[in-house]
């Protein structure tokens, strides 16, 4: 734990003295399973690595991971299958390292280093 | 075979099979008999002690036939006497008699819960078999719960079943669930699960409630333990969990996105699991006291293709504006009854597509009447379902570009559909008709506008349209000696 911390700052360190050639990032496992994974090339497990701060310079948060998973790894046009009226859809459930993301924060959830993060559509067969 | 013939030939085997039973009814009548008449050996032995006639008498909490039936669970520590006399006297409601329901409910049966309640409006259908393994051919066409109480009655005949032929209602809710201990959702729709979500929140019953498509499988236990509206100590609703119904058009059903018989089993499996988890423990009756520890609710997924197919999420506990199990939860019983909440309208529906100008769309029949006269040589046919399905038959000619790579982004071009046009043969000329057919008749429409919008039609010189009603109407109007999926 202390060595990601660790890790992250000296990172952020880095950002403000170089500029974007070396944007430092987090390395993130995003998942997506009942159904999400069509809308992502049919990859169940993406391993990603995303800058550690939004434009405003603030740590990025799971709402940041959303959009930029829209803009960077959706492969599917049919964005609205995944945000709808600039939220996730409702019918999708946000794990964070297995728990449910209204346990940590929901959408201003801070990303740390390693993270995984599990993206659920409900299923309603039977 | 005709209709008819094929319903004799089922009412034939049907009633063969009725047969069957009733023999096995007789011969199990016959055996209990003929073990009141005898003696029991300990009575031979206590005989000198005691009047006859209260020696013979069975004084075990179970029957004498139960200790030999449940033997093999009586001695897990889990169950035990107790548990056993718990599960006898409890009363389960099945909602569903489908891919789920079907193995809960003779788990359930087999392990001898007192009262056994199933509901199902719908009748067994050919395409159920492969994964309602409780239905069988010879009753393709019966109502669901009374076929999956049949096999049921079949496997334990102690058990009392109570069948409902028909779909759960606001209407019914109330008299259906209130007789039960524990509600297990098998259904397969959003407006069923609220439904039963808040009719289990209303009478303070706990639900087991498990869903699954194509490869995948969730399951979760609800209102557990089932509190009172507004307490804390009552764990989450369906709608603590999903406040907001998915849009009616991200919903996927069985029939179209495919199910895999034993993902759907192994989930109702685990439904009758955990429901007997719950029983034994003594959950739902008066003397329950809660569990040692607090519960944590957890959602359990299910993908078979996973290198780490269970897994197993920490979940919320209630929410604190929840519409149905919050304090401030204007949810009653009355209102519920009185049809004020509509669920279908909460879970929206489809409506169909119809985008394209009645010109645009040619039926089956003319389709085949433009082939053979030969007017538009050379016009291509895109079949854009899912190559699964283009496996499976085709119309001779057809190309398949999936529908979902027209929603593909390119990243070449900047307007990103270029990409999509690979298909399209070079050497065609620019008015040769372009014809989409799908499955039913809607995404052909969506790829016929989305090929017009990029210009492909040449503004009128080039023919785009669909095959309405697409490979289904095919079928029904052309070609009848074909699969369709
Ligand atoms: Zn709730």
């Amino acid at each position: 734990m202390t060595e990601v911390m660790a890790t992250t700052t000296e990172t952020t360190v880095t950002d403000n003295t170089s500029k974007n050639d070396d944007t430092p990032t987090l390395s993130v496992i995003v998942e997506f399973t009942g159904g999400l994974e069509m809308l992502f090339s049919d990859q169940r497990r993406h391993v990603l690595s995303i800058p550690t701060t939004d434009k405003s310079g603030k740590p990025v948060t799971v709402a940041y991971l959303i959009e930029y998973l829209c803009e960077n790894t959706m492969r599917d046009t049919r964005k609205e299958l995944f945000i709808l009226d600039d939220h996730l859809r409702p019918g999708i459930l946000v794990l964070i390292n297995d728990a449910d993301w209204e346990l940590e924060g929901e959408e201003t959830y801070e990303i740390q280093n390693g993270d995984n993060i599990l993206f659920v559509s409900t299923l309603h067969g039977g | 075979m005709d209709p008819i013939t094929g319903k004799i030939e089922r009412l034939k085997a049907q009633i063969s099979e009725t047969e069957v039973e009733l023999q096995q009814l007789k011969a199990q009548l016959a055996r209990l008999e003929a073990l009141l008449s005898l003696p029991s050996p300990s009575s031979e032995a206590q005989a000198n002690d005691q009047p006859t006639e209260s020696s013979r008498k069975w004084t075990w909490p179970l029957e004498e036939e139960e200790y030999t039936r449940y033997g093999r669970q009586l001695i897990l520590p889990s169950v035990g006497i107790r548990g056993q006399l718990r599960l006898k006297s409890a009363a389960i409601l099945v909602v569903g008699a489908g891919g789920l329901g079907c193995p809960a409910a003779a788990y359930l049966a087999g392990a001898g819960v007192g009262t056994l309640g199933v509901v199902d409006g719908d009748t067994v259908e050919l395409s159920n078999l492969h994964r309602q393994i409780a239905h069988n051919t010879a009753r393709v066409g019966i109502k669901k719960a009374d076929s999956l109480i049949q096999y049921c009655r079949g496997l334990n005949p102690e058990v009392r079943y109570v069948g409902y032929g028909e779909h759960l209602t606001p209407q019914n809710a109330q008299d259906v669930v209130s007789a039960y201990d524990v509600v297990l959702d098998c259904t397969d729709h959003p407006t069923s699960r609220y439904l039963i979500s808040d009719i289990c929140v209303l009478l303070g019953k706990p639900l087991v409630s498990a869903s699954a498509l194509r490869t995948d499988g969730q399951l979760i236990v609800l209102n557990n333990p089932p509190a009172t509206q507004g307490s804390a100590d009552g764990g989450p609703c369906y709608r603590c969990v999903f406040p907001k119904p998915p849009p009616a058009d991200s919903v996927v059903s069985c029939g179209e996105g495919g199910i895999l018989g034993p993902v759907v089993g192994v989930m109702g499996v685990l439904q009758a699991l955990e429901s007997i988890k719950l029983l034994a423990a003594g959950t739902g009756k008066e003397n329950y006291q809660g569990p040692g520890e607090p519960l944590t609710p957890s959602l359990l997924l299910f993908s078979a293709y996973s290198p780490t197919p269970f897994r197993s999420i920490k979940m919320r506990g209630r929410r604190s504006n929840c519409f149905a199990c919050s304090a401030s939860s204007m949810l009653t019983l009355k209102e519920l009854k009185t049809g004020s909440l509509d669920y279908v309208q909460f879970c929206g529906v489809t409506t169909p597509i119809n985008i394209l100008q009645p010109g645009e769309r040619v039926s089956a029949t003319d389709y085949k009447s433009i082939l053979a006269s030969g007017i538009n040589r050379g016009s291509l046919l895109l079949d854009v379902r899912e190559k699964e399905h283009f496996d499976i038959a085709k119309i001779p000619g057809a190309i398949n570009i999936p529908f979902s790579t027209f929603q593909t982004k390119s990243r070449s071009t900047s307007n990103g559909y270029s990409a999509h046009l690979e298909w399209l043969p070079e050497d065609v000329s620019s008015d040769t008709p372009i014809y989409v057919v799908c499955r039913v008749g809607n995404d052909s429409q969506l790829v016929a506008k989305k090929l017009k919008d990029l210009g492909l039609d040449r503004h009128g010189e080039r023919f785009i349209g669909d095959i309405k009603g697409g490979m289904k109407a095919w079928k029904l109007e052309v070609n009848q000696t074909m699969p369709f999926t």
